[in-house]
């Protein structure tokens, strides 16, 4: 088990989600610090600190801020991703509901960082009532001077604004994410040029996930030397797990990275419910690589080492599967996923992910064959890497996985006897009669 | 067709956008917050009022499916199947409701006072299976407590 324990984003503190709390267990002191330094030296902090993005890509935070220009004639604007849709994945939720004021303090202090102008927090529609109590905490936050055209009397400005998605996977993709804050269909853009070029109304953008900015009023308040000693070197700080399916304490668990699987699993989860034995298990949300129960055994959850077994960290939410758990089952309902959330844009995309559930479908209803397993693989690898934007990967990656690791049962499902295709008779060759 | 009050808070929007375009979405959920869903006059009249072409308000309407295009029962019932809520019975629960209601997925009853969908994860994985009634989530279900759930709709 873990030495370090605190929590650090969602510590057991009531009614934390009150400002007057929050100021009581130093809340917005991070804010006041950052206000005494200059710009450049909280980048130089955040890059210290080795943060690394919690939306999914690991992308080191203080490195995707200093691509912000210093200099711009246009407005410079900061994206919090809350669109939390991908599957697993339950985490920013229990930010805004537990702790707002720290991600508002976060991005407030994230804005001075790189002359922002206004941080526009995308929230999926689904969550009507977090996106309430955000906006209490904005109300609030705006009311104390700790937003607004003065910030503090330090002669800094920065607007607050939470827009409402509508429901769709694809908005939390960043570039299809500022399509959709600008009033249009979530579309993916080609990059270059990227976000901090050529953003949000064409304006340098950064886009970070609400749990990444909810890390910087510590990293400012404990200091990065500090920080980066939880967890592991390359990707600190605590994560926030969110743990679900076959566990007897499915939530959402604040933990340092690089712990076991097998402790948040067994020690943490409650284990497997009936202690039945592990068939499966997603570690990082829905697009991750699946591992087999056999494989979990000293397997660290951080970005190294997940990639080292051949997945990856990716949201941090974890799905278990006890050994009765149909895969092909699981498989077909993710292919569902994302055929539905395809935009359309990419053919690959669109078309793919709609075969690929349709030969999965095939399989549940006995229909499949064995040359289905090598047609289902050479789809998902036509999918992947073709594509604007990495839903498309995201499609391809557990359906290759689940055909490498459990091959068996695919082969077990295909038809026994396969029966010879049917020759196809060219129209002008069919008689009145079948043969 | 916006309420005084939505009127009012349009207003304040504004300042909040450099464009007219980015009220699209709010503005669309002001009326479906109002109507319930976004009849094709709801979508003209949105076109009308933030001046952008009905094509452009139709391609957004249908493209995020959280706005409805056809009426809704007063409870609108969403089910996720999705993994974590396949896993611990998501699929049962949904199977259920459909069979109490005498509907099937995506219906309405003819009472119109419910509307089944299945939907994709709703952020509720920890706390499977889980349904959302309009705007309010109710999770940790079991046949158990959706039945008492639909007592209580039934009446009200
Ligand atoms: C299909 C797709 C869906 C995504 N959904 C989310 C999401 O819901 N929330 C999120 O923070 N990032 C999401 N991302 C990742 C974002 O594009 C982006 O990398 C992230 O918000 C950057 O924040 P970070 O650097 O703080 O991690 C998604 C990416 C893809 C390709
Ligand atoms: S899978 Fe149902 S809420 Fe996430």
């Amino acid at each position: 088990m873990s030495e370090f324990t605190e929590k650090l984003i969602l510590p057991d503190i009531p009614n934390l989600h009150q400002l007057d709390v929050y100021e009581r267990h130093g809340g917005y002191q991070a804010l006041r610090k950052a206000m005494g330094m200059k710009p450049e030296e909280i980048i130089e902090e955040v890059k210290k600190s080795n943060l690394r993005g919690r939306g999914g890509a690991c992308f080191p935070t203080g490195m995707k801020w200093s691509f912000m220009p210093k200099q711009s004639t246009k407005p410079k604007y900061l994206c919090a991703n809350g669109d939390e849709s991908e599957p697993g994945t339950f985490k920013d939720r229990q930010i805004f509901e537990c702790n707002p004021h720290l991600f508002i303090e976060g991005a407030i202090i994230a804005a001075y960082a790189m002359g922002v102008t206004t941080v526009y927090t995308y929230i999926r529609g689904e969550y009507a009532k977090w996106i309430a109590i955000l906006q209490k905490a904005v109300d609030d936050a705006y009311a104390r001077n700790y937003i607004g055209k003065n910030i503090l009397g330090t002669g800094f400005g920065t607007e607050f604004v939470i827009y409402r998605g509508a429901g769709a996977y694809i908005c939390g993709e960043e570039s299809a994410l500022m399509n959709s804050l600008q009033g249009e269909r979530g579309y993916p853009r080609v990059k270059p040029p990227f976000p901090a070029q050529v953003g949000l109304y064409g304006c340098p953008t950064t886009i970070n996930n609400i749990e990444t900015i909810a890390n910087v009023p510590i990293i400012l308040n404990r200091g990065a030397e500090w920080y980066w000693k939880i967890g592991a070197p390359k990707q600190p700080g605590t994560l926030l797990y969110g743990i679900s399916g076959h566990v007897n304490k499915p939530g959402v668990y604040e933990f340092p990275t690089g712990i076991l699987l097998t402790d948040l699993i067994y020690n943490y989860a409650g284990g497997v419910p009936g202690e039945k034995k592990i068939k499966a298990v997603i570690p990082g949300g829905s697009s991750t690589m699946w591992l087999r129960g056999e494989e979990i055994e000293g397997v660290k959850m951080d970005a190294d080492s997940l990639k080292a077994v051949g997945t990856a960290i990716g949201t941090g939410g974890v799905i278990v599967m006890d050994e009765d758990t149909d895969v092909l089952k699981v498989l077909a309902r993710i292919a569902h996923f994302y055929h539905h959330e395809s935009c359309g844009q990419c053919t690959p995309c669109r078309e793919g992910c709609g075969w690929m559930e349709k030969i999965l479908n095939r399989f549940l209803a006995g229909d499949g064959t064995m040359s289905d397993i090598d047609l289902l693989m050479d789809v998902a690898n036509n999918i992947e890497g073709n594509t604007i934007c990495a839903l498309g990967d995201a499609a391809a990656w557990p359906v290759q996985s689940v055909i490498r690791k459990f091959r068996e049962e695919f082969e077990a499902r295909a038809k026994k006897s396969p029966t010879a295709p049917k020759p196809v008779t060219p129209p002008h060759l069919v008689t009145t009669f079948d043969a | 067709m916006l309420s005084k009050e939505n009127f009012e808070k349009l207003e304040r929007l504004k300042s909040q956008y450099p464009t007219t375009k980015s009220l699209s979405l709010p503005v669309l959920w002001m009326i479906q917050e109002q109507h319930g869903w976004i009849s094709p006059e709801s979508m003209q009249y949105v076109a009308d009022l933030l001046q952008l072409p009905v094509s452009h308000v139709y391609g957004v309407v249908t493209f995020y499916t959280m706005f409805n295009t056809k009426p809704v029962g007063k409870y609108h019932l969403q089910v996720c199947t999705n993994v974590s809520c396949l896993l611990r019975g998501g699929e049962e629960l949904l199977d259920h409701i459909c069979k109490r209601l005498h509907v099937k997925r995506g219906e309405i009853t003819l009472d119109q006072r419910f509307t089944v969908t299945e939907v994709e994860c709703l952020g509720s994985c920890g706390t499977a299976p889980m349904l959302q009634a309009n705007d309010e989530y109710y999770e940790n279900l079991s046949t158990e407590k959706v039945e008492r759930l639909l007592d209580e709709w039934s009446k009200g």
